[in-house]
């Protein structure tokens, strides 16, 4: 428990620090000053327009008292302070993921807050993402496990030779799916994430996502099946030449006995280490898979956003990214207490 | 001692450029691997030698260069794949100082319709400008007036195709012709070019064109060019803009391939300075450097450079720095670290701190060079990751897009529907140069990961 609580404060205070440079970055064209002032000046104009006392002002009194307003809420907020001060206002609001107000973008309800179109996207991004990782990991694990039995046969080579074929990334291998799955023999959906219109009922909906998601997952698995099986192997084959595992043979356990408990359970932390970082490159992956398959998450919010030049979109969804990141990553670190108890007692 | 000798040589020999070159082609891997990047050398040279960069940028970004090209045009040789014989480009020149009327001949023999058919008109004149009366004589003989058209200026471009009065009249008179319901729309290139029949089928033989100009001065001239667009353009076709695709693809190799190479031979560099700054004070800057990397670690990298190169508006080579800066506290610093700490106490290391050798001198001289070798492999096998980068954010539109870059193509292609159009050869001829690229640099790495960590070899 201790350890967990150390984790989230220095997970915390590393996410705070990711967010601050992201706005440095993001304010030196002055983008985030912007994003704040709009912020202000929608919701003025906004209680002005319920406010029937302004009604009879003309229309050149009207827009004095809006600038005198906003300039009387910038300076309340501390937003006329030098850059530093200003800085902290800003980091303060991202961390509460008060991101502002769209440009252009809405979310699918309607609202232009940043926040509630990046919720909206964000559980489509993870369904996709989540589901792509999980089967990866179990796939490489169970055929490396398997492969490291069969040592020097012909699968093994070919796993070993196919292997190369995991420096592509997967939204290359998805381009080509779409050529051959769509373009050519016309079975199986380009993109997006259900039919147009959706179908009615729960299970035929259901029928219809998945439909969509075969290509958007085939694409990730063949990108990282070989190199990990072929990696999860080599783990496996180093650590069955312990000697333990000889004891473990002269006493006549059976070869399932050794697997799980003499060869997977110490080999898991490397393993896990090497998940969490395809987990990790799977959050930025998505941003391109999702803008190839036409899959409406975070990624295609962002290439969306880009389009239209939408500031406080990029920025919010930037921001969403380095929580995802350590959200991930604490995730991962407890995982790792739980299967190696040296972290605990370190921790 | 002779022996002796021997025995030294073949350790020495191991790091000489020549004894890893000799390790390297051992492997089947590290021969194709080498053959690869000695295609993409090749293609480097000739395209720095016979191209210039500045000739290429003009032409990939002038709209008036590719005129006379095809619009979407597949590869010469992929034209090959079709199994028929797909047009080319016909250029006629005519000129009314050697005749008047012209009567221009040439011969069509490929099995499919031209796809476009423009006239580009040079006149020169003096008060009213001339009339040319355009007729169009089929190989059986049959003569047609397709346009009389009054030149508009100087220079003057008659869009045969889009003339959709033409196109409207000609297929009225070919429907009456052939006389039974037909399934197939009738254009203009269609219909100077079909037999008349139900099926869609190219007349074959010799085609007459005749220019009859009325001037109103005797001075007055009128020449230029009839272009008949066919289906094939070059070695990688063309794109929506009549560009040659391979323009793009000469010189993305060169700029692609620097962007790669740049980034990894960079960032593992500065990593190995890093990790071995790190390693060897230990105390507070190893602390502050391993805070540093985790803080990296939630740095979300993409949306950041996009972030980056939208807000900036980036060339490529500024991108570069950045992809440097944000990438240089990467997860390798770890590793890299877990071998200095080794290093650090190896006796050769004291021997150094006993004659006085100070902080640096032993980490440029001593540590960084005995922990090269095995950092090697990930330098050559990371150079595709960046490669792609630059496809990536090509892809999302954020780079200067007058650089002709291999990712540039990728995403023309995939704004204009190539996917889905059937135009193919435009995304599988920059596909498979990425490809290549990605291959030949993995089993480059893969290879030298075997020759300096021997071990491996046993799995």
């Amino acid at each position: 428990m201790k350890f967990i609580i150390k984790r989230v404060l220095t997970l915390f205070l590393t996410v705070l620090i990711a967010v601050y440079l992201t706005i440095v970055i993001a304010n030196a064209g002055g983008y985030v000053d912007k994003i704040a002032e709009n912020e202000i000046r929608t919701n003025i104009v906004m209680a002005m327009k319920d406010n029937p006392n302004f009604r009879n002002l003309s229309t050149e009194e009207q827009k004095r008292f809006l600038e005198d307003r906003v300039q009387h809420e910038l300076k309340k907020r501390g937003l006329d302070m030098p850059f530093p001060i200003r800085s902290l206002y800003h980091l303060k609001n991202a961390m509460v993921l008060n991101l502002g107000r769209a440009m252009y973008m809405t979310s699918d309800s309607g609202s232009t807050l940043v926040k509630s179109i990046i919720l909206e996207r964000l559980p489509v991004t993870v369904l996709l993402f989540t589901t792509a990782t999980v089967i990866n990991f179990l796939l490489t694990l169970f055929l490396g496990l398997r492969l490291s039995r069969r040592y020097g046969s012909f699968w093994d080579k070919l796993v070993i030779s196919l292997s190369p074929s995991s420096v592509i990334p997967g939204w290359f291998y998805g381009i080509f799916l779409i050529m051959i799955f769509y373009s050519w023999f016309h079975i199986l959906p380009s993109g997006g994430l259900v039919d147009y219109p959706p179908p009615s009922g729960t299970i035929s909906y259901f029928l219809s996502v998945l439909k969509h998601m075969v290509l958007p997952l085939t694409s990730w698995i063949i990108a990282s099946l070989f190199l990990g099986i072929y990696q999860n192997r080599t783990f496996f084959l180093i650590y069955s030449t312990e000697d333990y595992v000889e004891v473990a043979k002269a006493k006549g356990l059976s070869p399932r006995q050794i697997e799980y408990r003499y060869i997977l359970r110490p080999s898991l932390p490397p393993i896990i280490t090497s998940f969490a970082l395809s987990v990790i490159s799977s959050w930025t992956g998505a941003i391109v898979t999702e803008f190839i398959f036409n899959w409406p998450g975070l990624g295609q919010t962002m290439s969306q956003a880009i389009s239209y030049f939408d500031a406080p979109v990029i920025v919010g969804v930037t921001v969403i990214y380095a929580y995802l990141l350590t959200i991930t990553i604490l995730i991962l670190d407890i995982v790792y207490a739980i299967i190696d108890p040296r972290m605990r007692i370190q921790g | 001692m002779e022996e002796d000798n021997k025995i030294n040589n073949e350790v020495v020999s191991e790091y000489t450029l020549r004894g890893i070159l000799k390790e390297v082609l051992s492997y089947k891997a590290g021969v194709a691997s080498l053959i690869i990047l000695l295609f993409f050398l090749g293609i480097t040279i000739y395209t720095v030698v016979a191209f210039p960069y500045s000739e290429a940028i003009r032409e990939w970004n002038s709209s008036s260069a590719h005129l006379k090209k095809p619009r979407n045009a597949v590869p010469v040789w992929w034209g090959l794949f079709s199994g028929k014989n797909l047009p080319r480009n016909i250029d006629v020149t005519f000129n009314s100082n050697e005749s008047n009327p012209i009567h221009k001949e040439f011969s069509f023999t490929y099995d499919d319709f031209p796809t476009e058919i423009n006239i580009f008109f040079k006149a020169k004149y003096s008060g009213d400008p001339p009339i040319v009366k355009i007729y169009w004589e089929k190989p059986d003989g049959e003569r047609m007036l397709l346009e009389e058209h009054t030149i508009r200026s100087e220079e003057d471009t008659l869009y045969l195709s889009n003339n959709f009065s033409l196109e409207n009249r000609l297929s009225t008179d070919i429907a009456s012709k052939i006389g039974k319901p037909i399934d197939f729309s009738i254009t203009v290139p269609r219909a100077l070019f079909m037999k008349y029949s139900d099926k869609l089928e190219v007349l074959k033989g010799d085609y007459k064109i005749t220019l009859d100009t009325k001037f109103a001065n005797k001075n007055d001239s009128l020449s230029g060019e009839l272009v008949i667009y066919g289906k094939l353009y070059g070695i990688a076709g063309t794109d929506h803009l009549r560009r040659p695709i391979q323009i793009a693809l000469l010189w993305g190799t060169p700029l692609d391939l620097s962007f790669g190479l740049g980034a990894s031979l960079s960032i593992t560099f500065l990593e190995l300075i890093i990790a071995s700054i790190s390693g060897w004070f230990g105390g507070i800057t190893d602390s502050i450097i391993q805070r540093l990397t985790e803080i990296y670690m939630v740095l979300p990298f993409l949306p950041i450079m996009i972030m980056i190169s939208l807000f900036y508006k980036l060339s490529i080579w500024s991108l570069l720095f950045v992809v440097i800066i944000l990438s240089i506290f990467g997860s390798g610093i770890k590793t890299t670290r877990a071998m200095v700490l080794q290093v650090k106490n190896l006796p050769y290391i004291e021997a150094a701190q006993a004659y006085g050798a100070s902080n640096w001198r032993i980490i440029f001289l001593y540590i960084i060079p005995k922990i090269l070798p095995p950092v090697i492999p990930n330098l050559v096998a990371s150079v595709p990751v960046y490669v792609f980068l630059e496809a990536i954010l090509a892809l999302f539109g954020v780079l200067d897009p007058t650089q002709p870059t291999w990712g540039r193509v990728l995403e023309d292609a995939f704004q204009n529907g190539a996917l889905y159009k059937g135009y193919v050869y435009w995304v599988i001829i920059p596909s498979a140069l990425l490809i290549l690229t990605a291959i030949s640099f993995s089993l480059l790495g893969f290879v030298l990961d075997r020759i300096v960590n021997p071990k491996l070899k046993e799995l």
